[in-house]
């Protein structure tokens, strides 16, 4: 098969272990994020996939050859660390370089990659500066033009964009998987930021203590979440207590109608504030009190005190509730927008 | 933090007592050394003051010329060795753990202590026919019998490389354990195998620090006078060495300052060049 495939890698450090029994397949020219808090094990992984640290067990294969014991140099890869590492004895042009003089190609021939890295990282001209001479934002492009310079099979990312400030972060993760689009190299990006992941994978693989929760494209990551860590984890979400006795099921001690348990008596169910909808008190709805409303202009969210519990709901200004602190709400649970999952 | 350039007298204070300690111990003797040198020897007795360049004079011959060479050629090989051998070594002893880097350093710092003497005749015994390392190889069967390894250049070369080696380790430690580890993987994932990476990323990432190690051990061996005294010929001693002499057991105090001067000059000169160049091929 072409492409990148994990059997059943584990890596242990002494008693603990990092990463635990994982299989992945990432198909070729497929974006795939390894997303999770820190300590998970994602990092692990990718320095395995890398060669920098090798599995205490399992398997790694590039496009069929199994590669777990093969030297990093000799993986053909290429890779941007968290800390950039480029080069500070050298020039952007000689970092971009490295990689080529290193296999020994003809000056002629770097330059000309050179430039045409430049000019893909829109720095031409940049390249007899010294590397210390850069903003943040140009780094990083030169440090991804370098792991691209010779064109690898594999690239690899961690958390190359946590350096960069807020607003640089969202622009360079929309020309990260432009760039990516264009060149049809399967890429691997570890991340901790879920906006991140949701904007540039294909797929998107949320890890948690050394293993797999889910792994499915974003927008099934965010509707269907697989468990309570991944509904959390992603995006925001309100988790609320539900409990099926006799056919009836009631949620935060309420009854309500139309949501199904399934066989389970107690579940927890995920709903995200922009489906939570707020009504009129009685008629079947949650009954609550509003607690607080924070409007940031772009979207309003209503906090509301159920029972104790407090659910947050999003709305656009244009459905802008009608209500003040204090006042008692309805919350319509629609059955369709409700992700039921195990306690 | 931004700092103000000092105003009014008493900003200075803080420097005033480095300053007294400076003049006291260095500046001073270091004048008092450079007048001397152009004072007049009394034959059997001590030094008047005078003013004349007879003892500059009296250095300038083929045999002062000789030693000369001879010293800072020792000093440099001295220097060069000690940094080929000492960079590897500190490159993988700040890779180690904690607690192995502690231990590596205190032995470092106890051979540090060792005296000039001790070393010297640690080595000399080594070094010799009836106790040295060469009776070792015969009992191995490498060597016919044993045979005596000084005086000669190379057991010059070994104590001072010996005695050189720790500082040499000690100046560079800093510099290497703060170097990016990241740099030398990112090399590998470029394609460079672990070899290739040490030459290509940490050497060139060093170079200034390389160079100020070479300068400072260059120093550091220059002024060696003991070593080359117990393990060496008389071809091999040194300039320290027959300041020494002049100032210890010949009694004349002008010869040995102007001698003392003339090594700093050099010294100095060398080193300015050594910067000189290690700037221009910064530019470059």
């Amino acid at each position: 098969m072409s492409g990148l495939a994990l059997s059943n890698v584990t890596k242990e450090f002494g008693a603990f272990t990092a990463v635990n029994n994982i299989d992945i397949t990432v198909p070729h020219g497929t974006f795939v994020c390894l997303l999770g808090p820190s300590g998970c094990g994602k990092t692990t992984l990718l320095r395995m996939i890398a060669g920098l640290d090798l599995p205490t067990s399992g398997a790694i294969k590039l496009d069929g050859d199994d590669i777990t014991r093969v030297p990093t140099h000799k993986r053909n890869l290429g890779m941007v660390f968290q800390s950039l590492a480029l080069f500070p004895h050298l020039t952007v042009g000689e970092n971009i370089a490295y990689p080529l003089r290193i296999r020994g190609v003809a000056k002629e021939e770097q330059k000309k990659r050179v430039d045409e890295l430049l000019a893909m990282i829109h720095l031409s001209g940049y390249a007899d500066r010294p590397v210390s001479k850069l903003s943040g934002g140009q780094r990083q492009r030169v440090a991804i033009a370098r792991a691209l310079s010779i064109s690898p099979k594999l690239f690899l990312l961690d958390e190359p964009l946590s350096a960069l400030d807020a607003k640089l972060r969202e622009a360079m993760q929309v020309e990260l998987r432009q760039l990516q689009q264009k060149l049809g190299i399967t890429t691997i990006v570890v991340t901790h930021d879920q906006r991140e992941a949701m904007t540039m994978a294909d797929t998107v693989v949320v890890m948690s203590k050394g293993e797999i929760r889910q792994a499915a494209s974003p927008i099934e990551i965010y509707r269907r979440p697989a468990d309570t860590f991944v509904a959390d984890f992603i995006g925001s979400t309100n988790l609320l207590d539900a409990e099926a006795k006799g056919g009836a099921v009631t949620v935060l001690g309420q009854p309500v109608s139309g949501i199904s348990l399934g066989s389970a008596a107690k579940a927890t169910l995920s709903v995200r504030p922009e489906d939570v909808h707020l009504t009129a008190p009685g008629n079947g709805a949650l009954s609550g009190t509003v607690t607080f409303v924070r409007d940031l202009g772009g979207t309003i969210e209503t906090f509301v005190d159920v029972a104790g519990r407090q659910i947050v709901a999003v709305s656009t200004p244009r459905a802008r509730p009608d209500v003040t602190v204090g006042q008692p709400v309805g919350i319509t649970l629609l059955p369709d927008v409700c992700v039921v999952l195990a306690k | 933090m931004r700092r103000e350039p000092p105003q009014r007298l008493v900003d200075y204070a803080p420097i005033a007592f480095p300053a007294i300690m400076l003049t006291v111990f260095f500046v001073i003797p270091f004048a008092t050394m450079i007048a001397v040198s152009f004072f007049q020897r009394q034959q059997g007795g001590f030094y008047i003051p005078a003013f004349q360049l007879a003892n500059y004079e009296r250095f300038l011959s083929l045999f002062f010329a000789n030693v000369l060479g001879f010293s800072l050629m020792l000093a440099i090989v001295v220097a060069i060795c000690c940094v080929l051998l000492a960079l590897p070594f500190t490159y993988l002893l700040a890779r180690m753990s904690r607690k192995a880097q502690v231990v590596w350093l205190v032995a470092l710092l106890s051979v540090l202590s060792l005296s000039e003497v001790i070393i010297g005749f640690a080595w000399s015994t080594l070094f010799s026919r009836t106790a040295g390392i060469t009776n070792l190889l015969v009992m191995m069967g490498v060597m016919s019998e044993a045979k005596a390894l000084l005086p000669s250049f190379g057991a010059v070369l070994t104590g001072m490389v010996y005695q050189a080696f720790p500082y040499t380790v000690l100046v560079l430690y800093p510099a290497i354990v703060r170097l990016d580890p990241t740099l030398t993987e990112a090399a590998r994932t470029l394609g460079a195998s672990p070899l290739k990476a040490f030459f290509t990323v940490v050497v060139p990432a060093l170079r200034n620090t390389i160079t100020a190690t070479l300068i400072m051990v260059f120093i550091f061996a220059l002024g060696s006078y003991l070593l080359p005294q117990l393990l060496g010929r008389p071809q091999h001693w040194t300039l320290s060495v027959l300041i020494t002499d002049q100032a210890v057991y010949q009694s004349n105090m002008p010869f040995a300052a102007a001698m003392a001067v003339f090594l700093v000059l050099v010294t100095l000169g060398l080193v300015a060049l050594t910067a000189f160049v290690g700037r221009k091929g910064e530019a470059a």
